[in-house]
């Protein structure tokens, strides 16, 4: 593969030199997809070259390498868009795929044409000396077999131990309608452990990990991989000993980095500007209004340095930015691609998202967190006479309509009298997006990221996020364990 | 070699890992194209198209495998891939029990199970539209109350599979798969509810019509409304045939043989046991003909076939590829499940639960005090321990009737006390779906709420 791991230029190099192709083939195909009564087109390349290993039983089972590459085309017109994908790249076929993504658009439109122009994105988040799929093979195996020892030695109540090693390097380049030309090569990295723990007969799992736009070294810097699988390996262990869950509704406290899935579930997805451009999300038509308490600002940020969540340049070119979706409670802002918007009379926030050239760009979030507030956690759990302690949490959900978001919690605990007590099953907690964050009563000073493993999905596209928080306190919320 | 045949491209790749020392190898292609159109507010919104193809070659050394994939079919990247993949395999422990099936349990003929309608192929964006505006339109037109939509939408396309091996076989089939749907959005007193009806089939003319999948979708919406949450407190659930297929999903996890023999299920040694009641049986057919998930063969070579699960309530098989088999002491029941990019896992085919004989409405009627869920959130499953904890959407249950919806909620307890706890079967099952059931009442789970 050629080096294309910083600039611009290198990209549209690549996919010129990849699918024999050149730039008037660019120009011929935007100018093509345009030529109808359009607002704008795009066309995205994409390719993709991606290792995963995985290790379970003590030994490295499974080695696999994957390429996959392709092209987009879309064309938009009002709130209308037709988009054609291919994975055999050639003029030819991109003048197919303009010809049917165009059909979406009337008839008549002036075709003037259009020349390309590249430009360098806006950020340099991640550039890697040494790109992670650059390492030699025989490190990477090493390293998932250091971790199996690690999980093994830890406690001999561990019996089984996966870990999973997955590395990505893509090269994309956008080019549309105003001519605009920009390419961006975007590393991903994530490590993951799951430990199963065991002890008369009852069984339990812990997981954890984490990764980034980084270099392999970042795995094994202050020992991070082995803070994972203590992680995840006391996770199963205290597990073991769990008691059932409460049921109902109780004051619950969460804990800091990866329980801000909340943020994500219940006000992220329905601050996409998708939804309330076509109003239909719970936060539809209340920009300015109070929609959480005043201790809560919450921001979107595509532009921090080697995160899972950051972009130099969203799917369609645009920069990506810090967003303040809520400022002390006050609902401010909209996550936006470009059709919504410019259909919202809005600047673009660099949302447009896509999973990959075969699916259309839609607003996703990128680094969702709030920010920290002046409480110190151990007053946080004091102040607490009987609750829930969540210090972490598998997947979530939402229901944008109606505003009803669940998470589940993988790790909880009982507070009982100020004190954090006995490990207590997983459980779900639900709540309501526009009035869960107004009863959020302490924001604890300790703002922490999540370690970098979180996927989003949305109408079938899975894309990478991350998530923060600091410990905060909810005044009331429904705990779904079994304990009535 | 890209105007090749899927097969000689395979049979290519099979000599090229041979060549470079591969032991044993397989390659999967698989090539398809797709159409989808969303219609909202009666006009037309997004048309999309692609056309895509990808192959996996998963290479031998010895008892030690890898696999490389690729959407690059040209020839030095094929060349490319068979060195590549033996190289890796070469990296990989060797595990005894890795290795293509016996050549003696491949499927010997390639059954037509009724799979691919070409129709779909030749389906215009025109015609598609017009079924997403008629069901789009028959849910805004039920009733005043349905104020917005998030449209309907038709999504089709058609696939082919060619898997060789080294073994001897080499097989392909063509499949095809559409569905329609509707969104609508009901209002009152300013809260919105949202809620979706669909339809799936594997040929064109089986689907539901677009009326009907309007309609159905607005009464959906429509009965949300309203929706208030109720106190904690442990009483008998009442699954609708949708939900009640999830639970019928967490035995197809739990009884896969890699979820075994890793020691995350929480059906680990329970072979031969009673899970349910002796009316409740749970069978696997992957011969089915026309069944969303059919195939002739899995993803090994291997004959789809007929399997019970849970037979009178009992736990008669566990579902196994090759790899999971040989660990545990088994054979393969034809439920291999291959991606382009991955070594095979297990996966259920057309699994479902089998019809009773009381209808829902029966079963709700019998229900004092309790729960109708009809709408599930969230991943609070264990596989390991089978600890069940869900968001809830449905309906209250007052003297055997439905009295209000309700929201906001949560249903928990154990999948294993679960199923012993189901009191009713219904006889409403629709094959709607891969993993399908009937109406199910568990006898008391805890409702959390306010």
């Amino acid at each position: 593969m050629p080096n294309a791991t910083d600039g611009s230029l290198e990209p549209r190099r690549f996919f010129l030199d990849r699918f024999a192709i050149d730039d008037s083939a660019l120009e011929e195909t935007i100018a093509q997809a345009i030529a109808r009564k359009a607002d704008f087109a795009d066309l995205y390349f994409e390719f993709r070259s991606s290792e995963s290993f995985s290790l379970e039983e003590g030994i490295v089972k499974k080695a696999n390498k994957n390429i996959s590459q392709g092209a987009g085309v879309r064309v938009v017109a009002g709130d209308k868009f037709g988009c054609a994908h291919t994975d055999d790249v050639t003029g030819a076929s991109l003048r197919v795929a303009g010809e049917t993504a165009r059909a979406i658009a009337e008839a008549g439109g002036s075709s003037s044409g259009v020349s390309v122009r590249v430009t360098s994105p806006q950020h340099d988040l991640y550039t890697l000396n040494h790109p992670p799929l650059d390492v030699a093979l025989s490190e990477k195996i090493d390293l998932l077999s250091r971790i199996d020892i690690a999980a093994r030695r830890h406690d001999p109540r561990i019996t089984n131990v996966m870990a999973g090693l997955g590395i990505e390097h893509k090269i994309v380049l956008i080019v549309n309608s105003t001519g605009v030309v920009v390419g961006d090569v975007q590393p991903l990295l994530r490590l993951s452990v799951t430990c199963i723990a065991e002890e008369n007969g009852v069984r339990q799992q812990g997981t954890s990990g984490g990764g980034g736009r980084v270099e392999f070294s970042f795995l094994t810097e202050n020992d991070r991989c082995l803070d994972w699988v203590r992680t995840a390996a006391d996770q199963a262990l205290r597990n073991l000993s769990a008691v059932d869950a409460p049921a109902g509704n109780m004051t619950v406290v969460l804990g800091p980095g990866w329980p801000g899935v909340l943020l994500h579930e219940a006000v992220g997805h329905g601050l996409e500007g998708d939804f309330n451009r076509k109003q239909t999300s719970a936060f539809s038509g209340r920009l300015g209004q109070q929609v959480a308490s005043e201790l809560c600002t919450v921001v979107d940020d595509g532009t921090m340095p080697n995160r899972r969540g950051s972009l130099n340049c969203d799917d369609e070119g645009t920069p990506t930015a810090r967003t303040v979706l809520i400022e002390k409670g006050i609902l401010r802002g909209y996550l936006q691609d470009k059709m919504n918007a410019r259909l919202m009379g809005m600047p673009p926030t660099g949302n447009g998202r896509r999973e990959s050239f075969g699916h259309a760009p839609m607003p996703r979030m990128t680094n969702t967190f709030m920010l920290a507030g002046e409480s110190v956690p151990q007053d946080i759990i004091r102040s607490v006479p009987k609750g829930l302690y969540a210090a972490n949490f598998g997947g979530g959900q939402v229901d944008i309509t109606s505003g009803k978001f669940v998470f589940s919690a993988t790790e909880a605990y009982l507070i009982e009298d100020g004190q954090i007590t006995r490990p207590v099953k997983g459980a779900t907690l639900i709540g309501n997006g526009p009035d869960s964050l107004t009863k959020i009563s302490m924001v604890g000073n300790d703002l922490a990221l999540d370690e970098g493993i979180g996927t989003c999905g949305k109408d079938g596209q899975s894309v990478p996020v991350g998530v923060g928080l600091p410990t905060i306190k909810i005044d009331g919320m429904t705990v779904g364990g079994t304990r009535a | 070699m890209s105007d090749q045949s899927l097969e000689e491209i395979a049979a290519y790749l099979l000599a090229e890992a041979s060549r470079h020392g591969a032991t044993e190898a397989d390659v999967v292609v698989v090539e398809g194209d797709s159409l989808s159109v969303g219609v909202r507010l009666g006009e037309i919104e997004k048309v999309q198209r692609s056309t895509a193809r990808h192959l996996g070659l998963r290479a031998f050394a010895g008892k030690s495998s890898a696999i490389t994939s690729t959407a690059d079919f040209s020839r030095d990247s094929l060349a490319r891939l068979a060195e590549e993949s033996v190289a890796l395999a070469r990296i990989t422990a060797s595990d005894e029990y890795s290795g293509l099936p016996d050549p003696a349990d491949v499927a010997v003929e390639i059954r037509d199970l009724d799979l691919y309608d070409p129709a779909i192929r030749e389906l215009t964006a025109e015609m598609a539209t017009d079924w997403c505006k008629e069901a789009e339109a028959a849910a805004m037109d039920a009733d005043p109350r349905i104020t917005n939509s998030d449209g309907g939408e038709f999504a089709g396309g058609t696939h082919r599979v060619v898997y060789a091996a080294s073994n001897g076989f080499t097989g392909g089939y063509r499949s095809s798969s559409c569905s329609l749907s509707a969104v609508p959005v009901a209002t009152q007193n300013g809260s919105m509810e949202r809620d979706f009806w669909y339809s799936a089939r594997r040929r064109l003319t089986d689907l539901d019509s677009p009326a009907s999948i309007g309609a159905r979708a607005a009464a959906r919406a429509l009965r949300r409304l309203g929706a208030r949450q109720v106190g904690t407190a442990k009483v008998p659930v009442v699954f609708d045939p949708d939900m009640a297929a999830s639970l019928v999903g967490h035995v197809a996890g739990a009884v896969s043989g890699h979820a075994l023999y890793r020691g995350m299920s929480f059906l680990q040694g329970k072979l031969g046991q009673r899970l349910m009641p002796e009316f409740v049986s749970i069978v696997d057919e992957g011969d089915r003909p026309g069944g969303l998930g059919s195939k002739p063969f899995d993803g090994e070579g291997l004959a789809t076939r007929r399997t019970p699960v849970i037979a009178g309530g009992v736990l008669v098989n566990y579902l196994f590829d090759t790899y999971s088999a040989r660990k545990l002491s088994s054979r393969s029941t034809g439920n291999a499940a291959r991606s382009v990019a991955d070594s095979p896992g297990v996966s259920p085919t057309n699994l479902y639960l089998q019809a009773g004989t009381t209808s829902p409405e029966e079963i709700i009627g019998a229900v004092s005090s309790g729960l109708f869920v009809t709408e599930l959130m969230g991943f609070g499953v264990n596989p390991v321990t089978g600890d069940y904890s869900r968001g809830a959407t449905g309906h209250w249950i007052e003297g055997g009737e439905i009295a209000y919806p309700v929201s906001e909620i949560t249903i928990a307890g154990n999948l294993l006390e679960m199923f012993l706890n189901i009191e009713a079967v219904g006889s409403d099952l629709e094959m709607r779906r891969s993993v399908s059931a009937p109406t199910i009442l568990i006898g008391s789970m805890t409702v959390a709420g306010s």
